[in-house]
């Protein structure tokens, strides 16, 4: 078992590699990140000299050889637009994305598992029609359309709720929250609907797909022999066995949260990472860009892991296997 | 016991919430599309970062409302011989920490200006020497003579000296350094200026409130500001209308109508100081991007006529710009100084008139042109370009149009990108509100010794228009420089160097709680807001 992670965490490093050597790739599209340090008065060689300095005018090579030698010291760089330390801007960032992915996260799970259950049990009654239609909607309808609609609802007609922003939080040192003043948790309510509608609705289709195909299996039907109650093969039987695949795209999703996360944090500007990532590309704020991917990509590494663990535990066949 | 606490927790959070979401009378909420970049005053020199730090610092001069040259830290200056000035420095100011202002804060702020990361390095670049006569007394002598020193210095925020050497921070810091040593005055602020920054949280929100010992008497009757940038349009105007702030701008210039529709709120409107023009590519033998090989069409200028007696400004104007743009001839708008009306006459739109010049040039049947345009830079700047290739589509000239986000169009137009166009539409504002600033950033031929024509991307060139611009940069009798200016505005309308579209308008929100001024330059001065009672 220790053996099987070391070497998922050897193939990560390759992994955050090749991600890092294509963002590199990419940054030579996004444009030019001089011009947004400058003003129009600035020299041209004022404008060389900057450029110079920030080891811009190297191959990109060069300067992806450079930036994975500073990352492997934990030195991120210095965001061109904030002209903050980038670790730092991302730690402070990072605590307002983090409660919106998962409050959203609980959202999703919470109400999307037991839909989901719901619904293939009582494939028939109209309820059930009526969960599936509406879960139709939620995965079709774009994330930030959800968001306008809520804030033009809730927030323009009727004032209920804040349009933007994370309102009052609490600084505990470490970390900000907003989950501890009524503002805050009044902020948190749409921008979280709006990130969980896609995953939950996901979720209940999955779950009531995965569920209907084990009912029909030859282990139930003899379960039902057996004259075991209904719940007991619902819950006990059914359920667990769903869960596998289940597990994956939840793993997948939970990283897509926090990853997609952007849309809905510029709806509701939201000052997190997404929201940062953002302002960084439309002002070619390339060690913010670089740093964010990385982050990415190391949390969708940790969660593919973690399901992997996972795995072995649910199904006890993979632990006779290994 | 762990409940108990928690509850009583929460409903202490909860009526702080409540007292903290309930708009006092006299707070003023407000929202613009990003964040201003530092609190360091010669940090980048922009005009919102500059616009926004103007209610914390002050400069010698300063605008008011109508964009008039009016006394601030200075009480009167006058100019001794061309190269000489002399200021008279207000009395009994301090700053808001408590120091007192004098000469020496000049002298300092003028040396710290031109520190290598500084932004304001060409604005103190105006400047030889100060010397201090007295306390409240300076003399300043400039290279050579600068007609519009006492404009330039509208913008140059004067820094305590005590404070700055207590708190290591002689020297502008920026962005590009690493090094954190000097950036204490990024992140505090210490002016002289009728509001005190209290808290600050990047890209989030910065709090600010009255200084009860300015010096000055201004229009606001506002104690407490919160200023809150929200980057996307739609949230800004949602933001506006369910009335938590009571301030957005820009809004977009579709919205307008829903905004007036709304309760409360309307859309403020009015032209800005800024000029969208087309450029085109006068200097490469070959035209790139284009039908025509071997030669560049544009050179000749019954071409450039052409194209620019093919686009109908007032059509812009009525059908993108919802009839708020104001066609212009001249690269300037009517708040520049040097600015004459007589001289304002637009291109006259007539497509038989292109044709034939087209035909007379060798080109009967059109040809195929490039064209870069920003697609978030100006107001509807993608459509005015897909505008104008519909236009021109008319005469014969097919536009093979590239519209992109800023930050690309501009590494592929400017000098970075080799001024990478054949035909491309600009916006320009003159910083210093004059119009030697257009001739000699947009105007003049390119100079990269003198640093000129920086902004001329495509290599517009004449000899005589060089000489004015030295001309007027030097001339202090305004007649004489009016006359010089009126030579170079008509050079250039003659040789078709560039085709003016028109000014732009502003376009902010604004709650019926609040009246505000809005200053053609776009920027909000805290001074001129008042809250109704």
């Amino acid at each position: 078992m220790l053996l099987y992670i070391i070497r998922r965490l050897v193939q990560s490093v390759l992994v955050m590699l090749t991600v890092a050597l294509i963002a590199f790739t990419l940054f030579q599209f996004v444009g030019d990140p001089i011009n947004n340090m400058v003003d129009q008065d600035t020299t041209l060689a004022e404008r060389e000299r900057i450029r110079k300095e920030l080891g811009l005018d190297d191959p990109v090579i060069v300067q992806f050889w450079r930036f994975v030698e500073n990352a492997a010291r934990g030195e991120f760089g210095v965001s061109y637009r904030l002209k903050k330390p980038v670790a730092e801007l991302i730690a402070e960032r990072f605590p307002a994305t983090l409660e919106l992915s998962i409050i959203s996260a609980i959202l999703a799970l919470g109400i999307g598992i037991p839909m989901g259950v719901y619904t293939a049990l009582n494939r028939e009654r109209w309820t059930a029609k009526l969960f599936m239609t509406l879960s139709l909607i939620g995965v079709s309808l774009p994330t930030f359309l959800i968001g306008i609609f809520l804030i033009l609802i809730f927030g323009v007609q009727l004032r209920w709720l804040p349009t933007f922003g994370r309102g009052e939080v609490v600084d505990l040192g470490w970390w900000t929250t907003g989950l501890l003043t009524a503002s805050g948790l009044k902020s948190l309510i749409m921008p979280s609907i709006t990130l969980a509608v896609f995953q939950m609705t996901l979720i209940v289709r999955l779950v009531r797909a995965e569920m209907l195909e084990v009912l029909r299996t030859d282990y139930i039907r003899f379960a039902r022999a057996r004259g075991l109650k209904d719940r007991a093969i619902h819950f006990g039987h059914a359920l667990k066995n769903t869960l596998v695949p289940v597990i994956t795209i939840i793993g997948l999703q939970v990283g897509a949260i926090i990853a997609f996360a952007i849309i809905t944090e510029s709806v509701f500007q939201w000052p997190g990472m997404g929201l940062l990532f953002v302002q960084a590309i439309s002002e070619v704020d390339i060690p913010v860009m670089a740093a964010y991917l990385m982050l990415i990509a190391f949390v969708f590494v940790v969660i593919n892991l973690v399901v992997d663990i996972l795995y072995v535990v649910i199904d006890p066949r993979l632990r006779t296997e290994s | 016991m762990k409940t108990k606490l928690r509850s009583l927790a929460l409903a202490g959070a909860a009526a702080a919430a409540l007292l903290a979401s309930a708009a006092s009378a006299q707070e003023f909420r407000y929202a613009f599309q990003a964040d201003a970049q530092s609190l360091d005053p010669h940090g980048l020199n922009e005009t919102f970062t500059l616009g926004f730090l103007g209610n914390v610092y002050e400069g010698l001069t300063t605008y008011d409302a109508d964009m008039n040259l009016v006394p601030a830290l200075a009480t009167k200056w006058e100019v001794v011989d061309p190269t000489t000035w002399r200021f008279e420095l207000r009395k009994g100011v301090r700053f808001q920490e408590g120091q007192d202002f004098a000469a020496d804060d000049v002298i300092f702020t003028w040396k710290r200006a031109t520190s290598k990361e500084s932004g304001q390095k060409a604005r103190a670049s105006l400047i030889k020497d100060i010397r201090k006569i007295d306390d409240y007394t300076i003399e300043i002598t400039t290279p050579g003579p600068v007609p519009t020193l006492a404009r330039e210095l509208a913008w140059l925020y004067i820094m305590d000296k005590e404070w700055s050497t207590e708190h290591n921070a002689t020297e502008a810091a920026t962005p590009a350094q690493a090094g954190r040593e000097n950036a204490y005055a990024t992140t505090h602020a210490n002016g002289t200026g009728p509001f005190i920054v209290v808290s600050r949280e990047p890209d989030v929100k910065t709090v600010l409130k009255r200084n009860p010992n300015y010096w000055g008497q201004p229009k606001t009757n506002v104690q407490k500001v919160i200023f809150t940038p929200i980057s996307q349009a739609a949230t800004r105007v949602a933001a506006l209308l369910s009335g938590q702030i009571d301030l957005a701008y820009p809004v977009p210039v579709q919205d307008w109508k829903r905004i007036n529709a709304a309760p409360g709120v309307t859309a403020l409107t009015g032209p800005e100081a800024r000029t969208i023009f087309l450029g085109l590519d006068q200097w490469r033998d070959e035209l790139t991007n284009s039908s025509v090989k071997g030669k560049n069409p544009f050179k000749d200028v019954r071409v450039r006529a052409a194209f620019a007696h093919a686009i109908d400004l007032n059509a812009i104007r009525d059908k993108i710009m919802r009839g708020a743009s104001w066609p212009s001839g001249l690269m300037w708008a009517p708040q520049v100084n040097g600015y004459n009306p007589k001289m304002n006459t637009p291109y006259k739109y007539d497509p038989a008139l292109s044709r034939k010049l087209l035909a007379e040039a060798g080109y009967p049947d059109g040809f195929t042109v490039g064209m870069d345009c920003p697609n978030n830079r100006y107001v509807n700047d993608e459509k005015i370009c897909q505008a104008v290739a519909s236009m021109l589509a008319r005469v014969g000239i097919k536009v093979d149009l590239l519209a992109q986000p800023k930050s690309k169009f501009f590494a592929k137009v400017l000098a970075s990108g080799g001024y990478d166009t054949p035909f491309y539409l600009l916006g320009w504002t003159p910083g210093s509100m004059d119009v030697h600033n257009v001739l000699s950033n947009l105007i003049v031929c390119r100079d990269k010794e003198r640093n000129r024509g920086k902004y001329n991307l495509g290599g517009y060139c004449n000899k005589r228009v060089d000489e004015l611009t030295d001309l007027i940069a030097a001339e202090t009798d305004p007649a004489r420089r009016q006359a010089y200016i009126d030579e170079a505005a008509a050079i250039l309308q003659k040789e078709y160097g560039y085709i003016p579209l028109h000014q732009q308008p502003l376009s902010w929100g604004v709650s019926e709680r609040v009246s505000v001024a809005q200053r053609a330059d776009n920027v909000l001065d805290l001074r001129n807001v008042v809250v109704k009672e």
